[in-house]
């Protein structure tokens, strides 16, 4: 069974909105955040009417009701992704969950070589100068940047897996890429620039025969399709809620409950302790010891109706719908003259992420033609930079989907690039 | 449709058709700019002539038609004029971009500057209009430190 779209629609408000002087709002920039049903929006809003307190302190009716609201949305959360609840941490943001582990390997580097007070099993994030990191060419900033800043703390060597000419990860490099000092391969599972959906389990499998562990980013992923942590065998995952229809300022990481015993804190302070003196501390267990100060309480619950929504849907149907969408606007574009897609054309392995080039017209210029007709698209280098250099562009032009698009979403993008492609008299 | 309001036909025969495009020598100073929200970027040179003369401003850059016709208007509009001039030719077309297009620009000091009253109901575009002339201050500015000539 398909998507209801037009009950879906229903659901998210700012959808009955319209822009640029009475233009239905055709949004396709769901990749970098994406509208929030009104079943999240009031589950938010009656948390903060009835049960708002700080979680994890005080002794009254209301800090009880918010401390269990604040954990039953993480045990909806681990629920959604196949974890356990004590494997979920709460962060701002996915970028905040990719440097919470990053941050982990260099606080156990710096605490070991000082002899510092450990978890037990801490030697798994000390590096030593020549330690490898590898990534890909295809990462977001979020996971390029705070290994680059890694490794210039540490002496780490950053590497990464090039990409072909059709948008997909060379893998024919990777036991040249992969050896025994490899202590940490993190990649993105769909990539929000080119739309690819990389093989998870072959890279994983790698990782780990090579005795490397395995961080994936999953921002384009979870919102998008069914994810189950233990069916792709990583060591940790990084997204965010408001991609997958909950608020901004929390985001997610799931790692393994060992591994997360045996990492240094990161953001450090209160409710993340055991005990403090005024000579030293120590720490809570995971998940309290990555989560320091009052947490992100209202949008935790957001999150859980997000997660909550998304099931109710099926993630499978979802996956199906936005995977129409793509096959649709693919074709489209292609249909046109001067249209060349950056990332597959082939619509498998692939997610709704469509990024694509016209000759003759800056992305800027198409964006600002296409928001003439009410579509919102996302242009630039979608903080990917070396992936737009590595297919020789400055920018490209992004369309991505949800569950509340519909075919005549895309037949306005299309459209709209027709209009934008006769306005620049470059057809 | 409104966009048609910024993309007004001189910022398009610049866009199409730029002026003074392509780096040269000799010169006082070289800067890069970029826009990092977008990519855009420049790299532009300027030559100081006596009595803080612009006898030259060469560059290379790649964006969208606003960024690339502001540069190729800069062009036009600084080659020629002394630094005070072409600095306050500056401080009127940024108070323009800030005024989300209400202002009556004034030809005499922009010229055809004033096409681009329109890309200020934008102001996701305003740093596109303003790369090249913000390389263009920061250009002349080393020149001048580099050159005691010029002070």
């Amino acid at each position: 069974m398909t998507l209801d779209v037009g009950a879906i629609r229903s659901d998210f408000p700012i959808l009955s909105r319209t822009v640029r002087d009475g233009k239905r709002l055709v949004y396709l920039d769901s990749g970098a955040t994406s509208h929030k049903p009104r079943q999240v929006l009031d589950a938010e809003r009656r948390f903060l009417e009835t049960s708002n307190a700080a979680a994890h302190r005080g002794a009254h009716q209301l800090a009880e009701e918010a401390t269990e609201a604040y954990e039953q949305a993480r045990a909806a959360i681990a629920e959604f992704v196949g974890a356990a609840p004590g494997e979920i941490v709460f962060t701002k943001n996915a970028t905040e969950a990719i440097n919470l582990v990053a941050y982990s390997f260099l606080n156990a580097t710096l605490k070991a070589a000082r002899d510092a007070p450990l978890p037990p099993g801490a030697d798994r994030f000390v590096l030593a100068e020549g330690d490898e990191i590898l990534i890909t060419e295809m990462e977001h900033h979020a996971n390029l940047v705070p290994w680059q800043e890694l490794c210039a703390k540490t002496g780490a060597v950053l590497k990464w897996i090039g990409l072909t000419d059709d948008g997909r990860l060379d893998l024919a490099a990777l036991d040249v890429l992969l050896t025994d000092r490899t202590r940490l391969v993190s990649f993105v599972h769909q990539s929000n620039i080119l739309g690819t959906i990389n093989p998870v389990e072959v890279i994983t499998q790698r990782a780990h025969a090579m005795g490397a562990l395995v961080l994936l980013d999953a921002c384009q992923s979870v919102p998008h399709m069914p994810v189950d942590v233990r069916a792709l065998g990583v060591d940790f995952m990084a997204w965010s809620g408001h991609k997958m229809l909950g608020p901004t300022g929390i985001g997610c990481l799931w790692g393994r409950a060992d591994l997360l015993a045996d990492m240094p804190p990161f953001i450090s302070g209160g409710s993340m302790i055991e005990t403090v003196t005024m000579e030293r501390s120590t720490f809570a267990d995971p998940p309290q010891r990555f989560e320091a100060g009052v947490p992100m309480i209202s949008q935790a619950v957001g999150l859980h109706a997000a997660a909550d929504y998304l099931s109710d849907l099926g993630m499978d149907r979802v996956q199906e719908h936005e995977h129409a969408l793509t096959g649709q606007a693919l074709a489209g574009l292609e249909s046109l003259a001067g249209v060349r897609i950056i990332g597959p054309r082939d619509n498998t392995d692939r997610g709704g992420a469509v990024s694509f080039v016209v000759d003759g017209i800056h992305p800027h210029d198409l964006g600002q033609v296409l928001d003439d007709d009410g579509v919102a698209v996302r242009v630039g280098h979608h903080c990917a930079w070396p992936t737009c250099r590595r297919y020789d562009v400055p920018a490209t032009t992004r369309a991505t989907f949800h569950v509340y698009n519909d075919k005549d979403d895309v037949d306005a993008l299309v459209e709209g690039v027709l209009r934008a492609q006769r306005f620049f008299g470059v057809i | 449709m409104d966009v048609e309001s910024m993309y007004q036909e001189v910022i398009l025969d610049h866009y199409r058709n730029p002026h003074g495009r392509g780096l040269r020598d000799p010169f006082d100073a070289e800067v890069f700019h970029v826009n990092p929200t977008c990519g855009d970027e420049i790299t532009l040179r300027v030559t100081l002539g006596d009595g803080d003369v612009i006898e030259d401003v060469s560059y290379w850059n790649q964006g969208c038609s606003i960024s690339q016709a502001s540069a190729s208007v800069l062009f036009d509009e600084v080659v020629g004029k002394t630094v005070p001039e072409a600095l306050a030719t500056l401080d009127a077309f940024v108070e323009l971009m800030h005024t989300k297009g209400q202002a009556e620009p004034d030809e005499d000091i922009l010229g055809d500057l004033v096409a681009f009253s329109g890309v200020a109901k934008y102001p996701a575009r305003v740093k596109c209009a303003l790369l090249s002339w913000m390389a263009m201050r920061d250009a002349v500015e080393n020149a001048q430190k580099e050159e005691p000539g010029h002070e």
